[in-house]
């Protein structure tokens, strides 16, 4: 494609997003501001996401494309298709075989590798946003690691729900030290993220924030002694490859209230059923 | 009788351009002290209590106060991440306005419990168990432990804010006319309760009031103020029986008897 | 100092600046020392600040020039120059004083007037209850009246309260102010007993009691603020 740079952003752009990617693998957890670009998509489809990925990516990476956990997606075609016109890269379905991992709302269940990196879409990366409208005062707040009001949070859901309400986008204390969003992924998935061997970078383009987990890094989700964290369960086992320990969509199969559920995680599925 | 002050405050002095608000302020405030501070407006004595807070970056002055471990910090000299640490454990800010130190967002038990969340306390039982205690000793029903504070009347959202500053057992407390904007049958309740509170828990206090019934009702000692200065200070009850500052006795012959 | 108060010097004068300055001059250079096991009554006629010098040596009132010196927990204070809190040990410790009329928060009821001093020393609630009982038992006040505030009791129930307040700890020394004024003759009796019985216990009594057969019960001494101080012999 001529007329862009490789991976569409210029050098100078790459070279500040990777110095806010060190920045942040320096202080896991951290919300490091960036000079967000105008991405030929909107806000809110995965614009810090995508920036972080040409930062980082190569010509000899391997790509996969996920979303909800699906590579055939819409918005997982589209970015897959943009970074092969602007790279010409090698994409792949197959986890196992990716270097770069661009995900919107989950992380594969296919266990990373040391040397792969994943990278999540961000919508709002500040966990204290809910309570507190003013960044000057979230920063003190983080700087100052006055947490106490995250767990407000969790007690007002227990004492309305009778259990933590919150199921994605659950909160995290990243290294012991920095509260952070994991981004919009179930909590089914958190555990993934603690001491993963894989880089985890999340890119918030609107917000114009990059933080990051570096590999093997304590990930721990909040929860109170009596109410500890749990991960969601079915009583199903996927109807298509027969797994029991996946994430699993529910869908819709006809007007008769007909359903079924099958694992989100597309390749994943498809592993199990081929066999490989 | 211990050895040192729990507060000791010196040459304290905050200007405003020319204008003086508090001028070389100095007193020490021993354990189990309740002080008042009285004066009009104007007088300097919500500006004194801000200074103290390090709400308000002084001109002049020492402030020290003692830990609970003995040692001494200076409490001006803080950091504000070491100021905003002891604010959360060793000392309580009740403010004139009970809207400014509650979350109205989230329930009374929630706004009693936070404190402790930030220190660290990890079980919802226990949490939801000191609240219900809590609001029992401020005198709420405990019915009214999931509700937003919204819903409560002003002497209640006061008694929820006292409750939420006490429950980490501060050792000092600084209230900002606790019973401002309040009727007046609510502010004796009110005042009935502080005054219970102070001396189960052995609470020291600063008290900032122009209401010398207040002053009177609480505290054990008294500082009068006028125009950033303080012109009288001692036992209470001798500075109101026996003023004799001749500001003090205006003050003290205007209060109407009823 | 063997006294259990002694006076020295003790001037007050009042000022009142909010009448152009004008001077009371109501006490100059009092003597007086009281040993334990004393009652010492003030003399004076209405006006000559017997109800001062039981303010200034409360504490209640501030002196000019002078020495108040109170024998405390072994060792002595001057109240005239003390700290606050220091007046406020003495006080809870040391000293009591009957004012003349009842002073108190007007929603607390009488058993918890009279038991605050005793709380004030750490003394155990039930206890403190039991001994307030008592004694407003022995001042005759009837037990309909022990759980409400004392705001709407007579004159003569209020100084009941007062007493009871006042002597339930068994301080060493008391400064009393007129403590029978609008009592009957009954009443009257029991506050004269217990106060005697208090004297007789060793306590350092200083009053002022208008009354001429409360004098002759009470009095070991008999001093003149104004004048010459007389000795009278107890009867």
């Amino acid at each position: 494609m001529s007329g862009y740079n490789f991976a569409f952003l210029d050098e100078h752009t790459k070279r500040m997003i990777r110095r806010a990617i060190l920045k942040a693998v320096a202080i896991p957890g951290y919300q490091v501001p960036f000079g967000s670009r105008e991405m030929p998509l909107s806000y809110g489809w995965g614009t810090g996401g995508v920036q972080v990925t040409a930062s980082v990516i190569g010509p000899d990476d391997v790509l996969k494309v996920i979303d909800q956990g699906a590579d055939d997606t819409t918005n997982a075609v589209s970015i897959r298709q943009f970074f092969r016109r602007t790279t010409g890269v090698r994409t792949t379905t197959r986890a196992d075989e990716a270097t770069i991992i661009q995900t919107r709302h989950r992380v594969p269940e296919t266990p990373l590798v040391e040397g792969q990196i994943l990278v999540l879409q961000v919508p709002i990366p500040e966990p204290l946003r809910w309570l507190e409208p003013r960044e000057t005062e979230t920063r003190t707040m983080h700087a100052l690691e006055e947490y106490g009001v995250m767990h407000v949070r969790l007690y007002e859901d227990i004492t309305r729900h009778g259990h933590v309400e919150t199921s994605y986008d659950y909160p995290v204390r990243v290294n012991g030290r920095y509260l952070m969003r994991p981004s919009p992924i179930p909590k089914f998935d958190n555990p993934k993220l603690d001491r993963n061997p894989a880089l985890l970078l999340f890119g918030a383009g609107r917000e114009k924030r990059i933080y990051a987990v570096p590999p093997y890094t304590p990930v721990r989700s909040l929860d109170f002694d009596d109410y500890p964290f749990t991960i969601e369960r079915w009583e199903h086992a996927c109807a298509l490859c027969g797994a029991r320990d996946a994430f699993l969509d529910e869908i819709v199969v006809d007007d008769k209230g007909g359903r079924m559920f099958v694992c989100s995680d597309t390749d994943h599925c498809e592993r199990r059923r081929s066999g490989a | 009788m211990s050895e040192r002050p729990l507060l000791s405050v010196r040459g304290l002095t905050k200007r405003y351009g020319a204008h003086v608000a508090c001028l070389d302020v100095g007193f020490d405030l021993w354990p189990g002290e309740v002080l008042a501070v009285v004066g009009e407006s104007g007088s300097g004595k919500t500006t004194l209590l801000a200074c103290l807070s390090g709400r308000l970056p002084v001109c002049a002055g020492h402030v020290e106060f003692t830990l609970r471990d003995g040692s001494v910090v200076s409490v001006l000299d803080l950091s504000e991440a070491e100021r905003r640490k002891l604010a959360r454990t060793d000392w309580g800010i009740v403010r004139q306005d009970p809207r400014d130190g509650l979350r109205l967002g989230v329930s009374a038990g929630a706004n009693v419990g936070e404190p402790l969340m930030a220190l660290g306390a990890r079980h919802y039982g226990q949490l939801r168990a000191a609240a219900l205690d809590w609001l029992d000793k401020v005198e709420i029903d405990g019915d009214r432990v999931d509700d937003l504070p919204e819903t409560f009347s002003g002497g209640m959202q006061q008694r929820l804010q006292i409750a939420r500053n006490l429950v980490t057992r501060p050792r000092l407390v600084l209230m900002d006319e606790p019973t401002g904007g309040l009727d007046v049958s609510v502010q004796a309740r009110l005042l009935d309760l502080l005054r219970g509170l102070v001396a189960d828990l052995g609470l020291s206090a600063i008290v900032v009031t122009h209401d010398l019934a207040v002053a009177r009702l609480l505290s054990h000692r008294l500082l009068v103020m006028r125009r950033g200065q303080v012109v009288e200070g001692g036992l209470t009850d001798q500075v109101l029986d026996d003023p004799q500052h001749p500001y003090t006795q205006l003050l003290v012959s205007s209060v109407l008897q009823p | 100092m063997t006294s259990a108060v002694a006076v020295r010097g003790l001037t007050k004068t009042f000022t009142l600046h909010t009448q152009g300055g004008v001077e009371l001059p109501v006490l100059r250079g009092v003597e007086l020392a009281v040993d334990p096991g004393e009652c010492v009554v003030l003399a004076d006629p209405s006006g000559a600040g017997k109800s001062t010098l039981l303010r200034s040596i409360y504490g209640n009132y501030r002196a000019q020039a002078g020495e108040i010196l109170v024998r405390h927990g072994g060792g002595v204070v001057d109240v005239a120059r003390a700290e606050p809190r220091r007046i406020l040990e003495v006080r809870r410790r040391t000293l009591g004083y009957v004012s003349q009329f009842l002073r108190v928060i007007p929603r607390v009821p009488t058993l918890d007037v009279v038991t605050e001093p005793l709380r004030a020393l750490g003394v155990p609630a039930a206890e403190a209850v039991a001994r307030a009982r008592a004694i407003l038992d022995r001042l005759r006040l009837p037990e309909r009246l022990w759980g409400l505030p004392p705001a709407t009791f007579s004159g003569g129930e209020q100084q009941r309260v007062n007493v009871a307040r006042g002597l339930i700890a068994g301080h060493p020394v008391l400064l009393l102010d007129e403590p029978t004024a609008s009592l009957d003759a009954e009443s009257r009796g029991a506050v004269v007993a217990l106060i005697a019985e208090a004297r007789d216990r060793g306590t350092a009594i200083v009053g002022a009691f208008h009354d001429a057969t409360v004098r002759a019960a009470l009095a070991t001494r008999l001093v003149r603020l104004h004048g010459q101080a007389r000795q009278e012999a107890a009867t």
